[in-house]
């Protein structure tokens, strides 16, 4: 058949290729995952069941059920976030389709979105997807993957009409303070951008709470963000998100929302009331044990002499490759069979690095530790 | 970080973590972490390091019982005696004094049910303050220490994603 243009325009994920290598080779360890390798609370997982018990099947209100937005504008007040569920809370089919419905709400054709890089790899197909023009904007490693003033300007991001941000970051697990934030922020106010802020890690910080540039000065009016259960709450497979945002910008999204999605998936509603409503302590217990692994591989990395910058929040390391990170990553497959994610995969300054999920149980992590030392041994 | 209780958790997940993984995930030295778990074990906090062990899958015969005991206290004897003299016999793998409708709940191990029966009607049920022993015999054991003896979870998810 004939497919539209603005669909060949997109190449395909490089991550692909990787999966694909990995998919063909015995015991391997993969340190590739991008989700949480726990599964959802049990009393999330009981609630969903329990609402197909009583047969709650049917869709819900196209923003989400009003309890659950409740629930959402009540617990997103720990950010410092405040929001109208009634206006300004849209509940979607992931984080990922609050992503897609803001670029398709916001941007216009021609538009340029700045994108901080490196970082997931939708945000520019995203963009390409609503008609716009991605543009690139580094951060850079000796400033912890924290934008600065100075790399938006020398992008040219002055020019664009939004800016995509994602902190906590994947791939690199930088966090970003307020202080970095607002400095951010000051750039986007003085060129007048909207920022799309993806901030589905925000409950994996290890090294103070998470930051929103939507609780800065003159910033909300201006900020969608994205959030969700998938990281917090290993909620992936039910695929439920949110965006919060002035209420112009959320019934925008929620016109294309309600044509295309009509609503999130209603099971997962449920179980994600319930995750609100009573899963803080499983959030801290899978926190905890994230952040053991944090400060393991980051303490292996420094004794195999792999420069690593400090991660502080998801659940990524960042260390920089020996060689090509893509060679790299090839031949530790190859011969070590451990998989990570080369760095250049997810955008400019993402080359050169290696991403590397400890999503993955402590004994794999050791083993897989193991193997890096020994594959860097025989270097 | 309350260092102990950090070391005690890790501890509880898995006691045999080697002394350098346990500083690599705390960011404490390797000399620290010696030094605090050494507290802890002089300190009585911990008081020993066992494997849970799924007797099922060995070709061991292996049966446990939980006891219920009623016990009738004088002024010479208290809980604390009795509890004393119990705890001896090496078939008692635990014993515990609780509240409701009876005394001790202990717990006895051996490698047949006539040798449970046994024991707890020749060594227990004759002490003289005890006054009744209801025996349960387990009959399968699905979770124990915090483990799950069920098969573990398969991972299934994707081996790289973004």
């Amino acid at each position: 058949m004939r497919t539209a243009d603005r669909v060949q325009q997109v190449p395909p994920s490089g991550i692909r290729r990787f999966f694909e290598l990995a998919e063909e080779m015995d015991d391997v360890i993969s340190l590739g995952v991008g989700e949480p390798d726990f599964s959802a609370p049990w009393a999330a997982r009981s609630a969903a069941v329990h609402s197909l018990e009583r047969g709650h099947t049917s869709y819900t209100a196209n923003r989400g059920r009003r309890d659950l937005r409740e629930a959402i504008a009540d617990h997103v007040t720990r950010y410092d976030q405040e929001y109208d569920p009634d206006e300004e809370v849209l509940v979607t089919t992931g984080a990922s389709e609050a992503v897609d419905l803001a670029m398709r709400a916001l941007v216009n054709p021609g538009d340029a979105v700045a994108i901080q890089q490196p970082s997931y790899i939708s945000y520019a197909p995203g963009v390409m997807f609503a008609g716009g023009e991605p543009l690139a904007v580094p951060a850079r490693q000796e400033n912890d993957f924290v934008l600065t003033y100075e790399d938006l300007d020398r992008a040219g991001a002055a020019d664009a009409e939004a800016l995509v941000l994602c902190y906590p970051n994947n791939p690199t697990g930088a966090t970003a303070s307020r202080t970095e934030l607002a400095e951010i922020a000051e750039f986007v106010r003085e060129h007048d951008l909207q920022v799309l802020a993806d901030e589905i890690y925000a409950a994996l910080t290890y090294d103070g709470d998470h930051a929103s540039i939507a609780t800065l000065p003159g910033m909300r009016e201006r900020t969608v963000v994205f959030n969700g259960f998938s990281k917090a709450y290993a909620m992936t497979g039910m695929r439920l998100g949110y965006a919060l945002g002035p209420a112009d910008a959320v019934d925008a999204m929620n016109r294309i929302h309600q044509y295309t999605m009509l609503s999130a998936p209603t099971t997962s509603q449920y179980a994600a009331v319930e995750a609100l409503r009573t899963c803080d302590d499983a959030v801290a217990e899978m926190r905890t044990q994230y952040n053991r692994r944090r400060r393991f591989v980051l303490s292996r990395f420094r004794e195999m002499g792999l420069s690593c910058f400090e991660a502080t929040g998801a659940f990524y390391a960042f260390p920089e490759a020996p060689y090509d990170d893509e060679r790299f990553a090839e031949d530790l497959l190859e011969d070590q069979r451990v998989a990570l994610v080369p760095g250049g995969v997810f955008g400019e300054g993402g080359d050169g690095h290696l991403r590397v999920s400890y999503a993955t149980g402590m004994n794999d992590l050791k083993e897989a530790m193991n193997r890096i030392e020994t594959f860097l041994d025989g270097q | 970080m309350d260092e102990k209780r950090e070391l005690l958790d890790l501890l509880l997940e898995n006691a045999r973590e080697s002394t350098a993984d346990l500083a690599r995930q705390t960011e404490l030295s390797e000399a620290a972490v010696e030094d605090r778990i050494d507290e802890l074990e002089s300190d009585g906090v911990v008081r020993g390091y066992q494997a849970v062990v799924d007797w099922d899958r060995t070709d061991r015969d292996h049966v446990e019982a939980e006891v219920e005991l009623n016990v009738e206290l004088d002024r010479e004897t208290k809980y604390d005696d009795i509890a004393g003299r119990i705890s001896k016999f090496s078939e008692v793998s635990s014993l515990k004094l609780i509240s409701g409708d009876y005394d001790f709940a202990i717990t006895v191990e051996g490698a047949s049910m006539h040798e449970v029966s046994m024991f707890v009607s020749e060594q227990i049920a004759p002490i003289p303050e005890v006054t009744q022993t209801v025996t349960h015999f387990v009959m399968d054991t699905y979770k124990h220490r915090g483990i799950e003896f069920a098969g573990g979870d398969d991972d299934d998810r994707l081996s790289i994603s973004p």
